[in-house]
């Protein structure tokens, strides 16, 4: 009943859209939006502010707008403006596609930044390739996807899933023998549950002693899966791996305190919650707990300084919901790297012509929040990323507990995929 | 952890400075020897500072001063005394899963040596089950203690931790007094006892606590077995009390009205926005009574829902009895438009609606089972609305009316009762219901524009199921659902359960397409 709603309404409006748009163009007025493309450089912002991703995905609209103004100040890129064309595609995958394309075809932006679920990601990713669009996707992900059309500003398994477990079965991390790996039902948790599962399976822990659960999007009855994280719990030290994206970890984790499992008992690592999704959430039971990521908002340097400060002075400006409470987190550092890396490989390439600013993004490099130099890597699209894993602390923010020396290089392919040793990259 | 607390002196002089400065400085090893090195002087000054750093309020200056900060104010760890300002340089000592275990351990260590003898009681009983990792700190107690009540305390723990005493009789009594246990880990415990080794022995050489020890075992399986299935029972329950609260509304308005209200998830949402903005008035202007905001907000969820009802059937739906596909089309139309109101106003991100502190937490029984608060108020909460309409319909004017224009709407017309007020008074009841549901609604889930549709599909397989016109028939199906659905997902998880459930109202429909209970008299015929 719900899908066959939206996409009723989805159906609707781009009908209505394409007839508005043909009604324009008959009209003649192409002529001024020609000028007004020669005055300022149109970007695209892909998230979704409505529905069950909303929670995650509006603040990486929010600093994408706040990133393109902090360039603006400084003069735009090639001497022009940039103009941010905002788009709500509702968490509903197929309108990902259908709104990409009235981005690229429509507005004809140089560039969209966009997306957090791979299943949205998915989605658009014909439509960018068939358009020669370009995507800057800010969120970690599953991997095993490499595109001419994409950069991938979030983590590979290799930068944020495989050392966080590998953080879980070290003396440090509680020597956890036994693994929940529990998420949403899409490709990202299954692939990356997949590539887990082997690497789990390489170092020598049995079949028995992992155990993989799904639920739907917006699954809010967590009551019957704490249970049986706590029976599962009870052969051995176990950690809970999830994966769960969206609104459904409020209830998640308020079912987890509810219930009293502790994270000196049972942790419980996250590979989608941070910061903001915290925020709704009273952290004192789930003191503990971590989440990997390659940014948190708590790192003390100059560069991360200045972006929370830039942040929380946008936030007040543009009088957001949330005011002081609104956090900065890993995929909006991600997001505010990549527009800046974009930005960067435009200038280089005197150009945003899609093809040219690909062949420059190569090698550029970014001071980040993180404290690190980020790389984009000359060959994979990806950037080189540090791993940190933190634990939350009563506030909301998290303690890091471990992070790496020095950034890592993505592996897109992961080689816990059987096949992955054949594929090439770009 | 041997090492831990090898050495009890019981008596110390000033604190540990070396072990202090670990604490602030060390790598997570350092800490953990560090607290060891405090538990093992065995000054209760020290104390403060472990509960401190389990606290997150100890902090530390580079130059290596602690300090205890509070919002009280700050004193120095080491000599207690208050100071009057934080030193600038100050930071919070960080500490990850692994020093809060060896902090855990160190506070019942405490405990465990106190000069008080019911504490050492207390502390030795809530180690009988405890984690064998403890072991060491229980054996180190023992040298010491003098008070027999403790001791026997603290052997049946040693016993129960280490099922390794030297004598049989000692090892037979400790797994008898763990076959009174409820405990998923006992279990596992004593199923090591009857492993065999490579040489085809058995971990416990005994045959009389083998013997014992497989009793045990199956004691404590059946006692879970019984919290399992009572877990089962308990979740299903309240998984259908949310499905009852969710559809009495709609038990009403298209049971006994016969009206297709698609709006009626929508009603929901407005309930749970409704408790939304009682909680941030209460916020602005009752701080203090914060904690009270859930029970002014449920008339206020059931007002404001009612109005929105009567207003909807006098303006929209009054128009088109009788014409169920008109009916259902507007109001599909009138939940959208809702929904897109809900959102241009409060924003389309989910707001935050936080439980009272009343309803965090859970309270333990049968050995392993937590049952939540919050799921315990709102099957009561159901509880009571479910007699509130029960008498709303059976001992008061209007209900009397209600039915009387469900049966016969001509006849009750000439007999002079006001049907189109009594339509309206009757969807007004079911919507302020709806609301109610939101209400509770908000306090498990995200309250978001869309929450509605979510349980739109959810209540009209209870009415449907439970039989078309019966309240009681709506009652039956919510619980047995949910019931059924809790019994299910253990074993083919959310998705398939929930398939599985629709798959079974299909064929139950296909036998019995009047439901559960069926409608009886005249309104059948009509």
């Amino acid at each position: 009943m719900k899908s066959s709603c939206l996409l009723g309404i989805a159906v609707g409006s781009h009908l209505t859209r394409s007839i508005f748009t043909t009604a324009v163009v008959a009209a003649g007025i192409t002529f001024a939006t020609a000028t007004q493309a020669a005055d300022t450089i149109k970007v695209g912002i892909l998230h979704s502010l409505s529905g069950t991703m909303a929670i995650s995905e509006t603040s990486l609209k929010d600093v994408a707008l706040m990133t393109i103004e902090e360039i603006n100040a400084k003069g735009g890129v090639l001497g022009k403006k940039l103009e941010a064309v905002v788009v709500d595609p509702a968490s509903n995958w197929p309108l990902f596609a259908e709104k990409s394309r009235e981005l690229l075809q429509k507005e004809k932006v140089a560039v969209v930044f966009g997306c957090w679920t791979s299943v949205s990601r998915k989605s658009v990713l014909p439509v960018f390739e068939e358009l020669n669009g370009l995507l800057f996707y800010p969120v970690q992900y599953e991997g095993e996807e490499l595109s001419q059309n994409v950069f991938y500003t979030g983590a590979a398994p290799n930068q944020q899933a495989i050392p966080a477990v590998e953080y879980l079965m070290s003396k440090d991390g509680g020597g956890a023998k036994r693994f929940f790996l529990l998420g949403t039902d899409y490709v990202y948790p299954r692939t990356t549950n997949k590539i887990l599962r082997a690497f789990l399976k390489s170092k020598g822990v049995k079949e028995g002693d992992i155990k993989e659960i799904y639920t739907p999007f917006g699954h809010s009855d967590y009551q019957t899966i704490v249970a049986d994280v706590k029976k599962f719990a009870a052969g051995g030290k176990t950690a809970v791996i999830s994966t769960i994206n969206g609104d459904s970890n409020v209830p998640f984790y308020k079912e987890l305190s509810n219930q009293g499992v502790k994270a000196t008992d049972i942790p419980v690592v996250a590979f989608s919650v941070g910061e903001e999704e915290l925020r709704g959430i009273d952290a004192k039971p789930l003191v503990g707990h971590l989440a990997a990521w390659n940014y948190f908002m708590s790192l003390k340097n100059p560069e991360n300084d200045k972006f929370i400060k830039t942040w929380k002075d946008y936030v007040k400006k543009q009088k957001l919901p949330g005011g002081d409470k609104r956090v900065t987190n890993d995929p909006m550092e991600a997001t505010y790297v990549g527009i800046h890396m974009w930005a960067q490989a435009a200038e280089k390439a005197k150009s945003t012509d899609v093809n040219k600013v690909r062949i420059a993004m190569a090698g550029q490099t970014v001071k980040a929040p993180s404290g690190y130099e980020l790389k984009m890597d000359e060959k994979n699209h990806h950037l080189w990323k540090p791993v940190m894993i933190g634990e939350i602390r009563p506030d909301g923010q998290f303690d890091i507990v471990w992070e790496t020396k020095k950034t890592l290089r993505a592996q897109p392919w992961s080689p816990f995929i059987p096949g992955n040793e054949k594929k090439k990259d770009m | 952890m041997a090492v831990l607390f090898a050495v009890w002196l019981g008596n110390a002089h000033a604190l540990d400075t070396t072990a202090l400065q670990n604490l602030a400085t060390g790598d997570n090893d350092a800490r953990i020897a560090a607290i060891e090195a405090l538990v093992v002087a065995g000054d209760v000054a020290a104390l403060p500072v472990i509960q401190a750093l389990q606290d997150g309020a100890l902090q530390a200056t580079p130059a290596g001063q602690l300090l205890i900060v509070t919002e009280a104010g700050a004193t120095d760890a080491v000599t207690n005394q208050p100071l009057a300002n934080i030193p600038k340089d100050a930071a919070r000592i960080t500490i990850n899963n692994r020093v809060r275990r060896a902090l855990d351990a160190a506070l019942v260590a405490f405990k465990l040596f106190s000069p008080d003898s019911t504490k050492r009681l207390e502390a030795a009983q809530q180690l009988s089950e405890g984690d064998p990792i403890l072991l060491p700190l229980v054996q180190k107690a023992l040298t010491s203690e003098k008070d027999p009540a403790v001791r026997a305390a603290l052997e049946l723990a040693q016993s129960g931790m280490a099922l390794q005493s030297d004598d049989s009789k000692q090892r037979l009594a400790a797994v008898q007094s763990l076959a009174n246990s409820a405990q998923e880990a006992t279990k596992t415990r004593l199923l090591k006892l009857l492993e065999k080794d490579g040489a085809g022995q058995f971990a416990e050489p005994d045959a009389n606590v083998r013997a014992a020890a497989a009793k045990a075992i199956a004691a404590i399986e059946q006692r879970l077995k019984i919290a399992e299935y009572a877990g089962h029972v308990f979740t299903g329950i309240s998984l259908g009390s949310i499905l009852l609260l969710a559809a009495l509304g709609l038990a009403i308005v298209y049971g006994l009205m016969g009206v297709i209200n698609m709006a009626h998830g929508e009603l929901l949402m407005i309930g749970a926005y409704a408790t939304y903005v009682v909680q941030n008035l209460f916020k602005t202007h009752l701080p203090q009574y914060l904690d009270l905001y859930l029970i002014a907000a449920v008339p206020v969820a059931f007002g404001v829902a009612a109005l929105v009802g009567m207003a909807l059937e006098r303006g929209v739906i009054r128009h088109l009895y009788g014409r169920p596909l008109e009916t259902l089309l507007a109001t599909w139309g009138i939940s959208l438009i809702l929904i897109q109101l809900m959102r241009t106003v409060f924003g389309a991100q989910n707001v935050e609606v936080a439980n009272p502190s009343w309803m965090t937490g859970g309270v333990t029984v049968l050995g392993s089972l937590v049952l939540p608060y919050n799921r315990i108020v709102i099957i009561v909460f159901a509880m009571l609305v479910l007699c509130l309409v029960w008498l709303a319909f059976t001992r008061t004017r209007l209900g009397l009316h209600m039915r009387a224009v469900t049966q016969n709407r001509a006849m009750a017309d000439c007999m002079g009762i006001p049907t189109g007020r009594t339509d309206m008074l009757a969807f007004g009841l079911g919507a302020g219901v709806a609301g109610l549901g939101g209400c509770a609604l908000s306090q498990i889930g995200n309250v978001g524009p869309e929450l509605g549709q979510g349980y739109i599909v959810d209540s009209f397989m209870v009415v449907v199921l439970g039989g078309v016109g019966q309240i009681a028939g709506t009652v039956y199906a919510a619980l047995g659902l949910g019931v059924m659905n809790k019994f299910l997902e253990p074993y083919w998880g959310a998705v398939l359960a929930k398939i599985m459930l629709l798959v079974f109202i299909i064929l139950f429909i296909q036998k019995r397409p009047q439901g559960l209970f069926a409608a009886k008299g005249r309104a059948v015929e009509g």
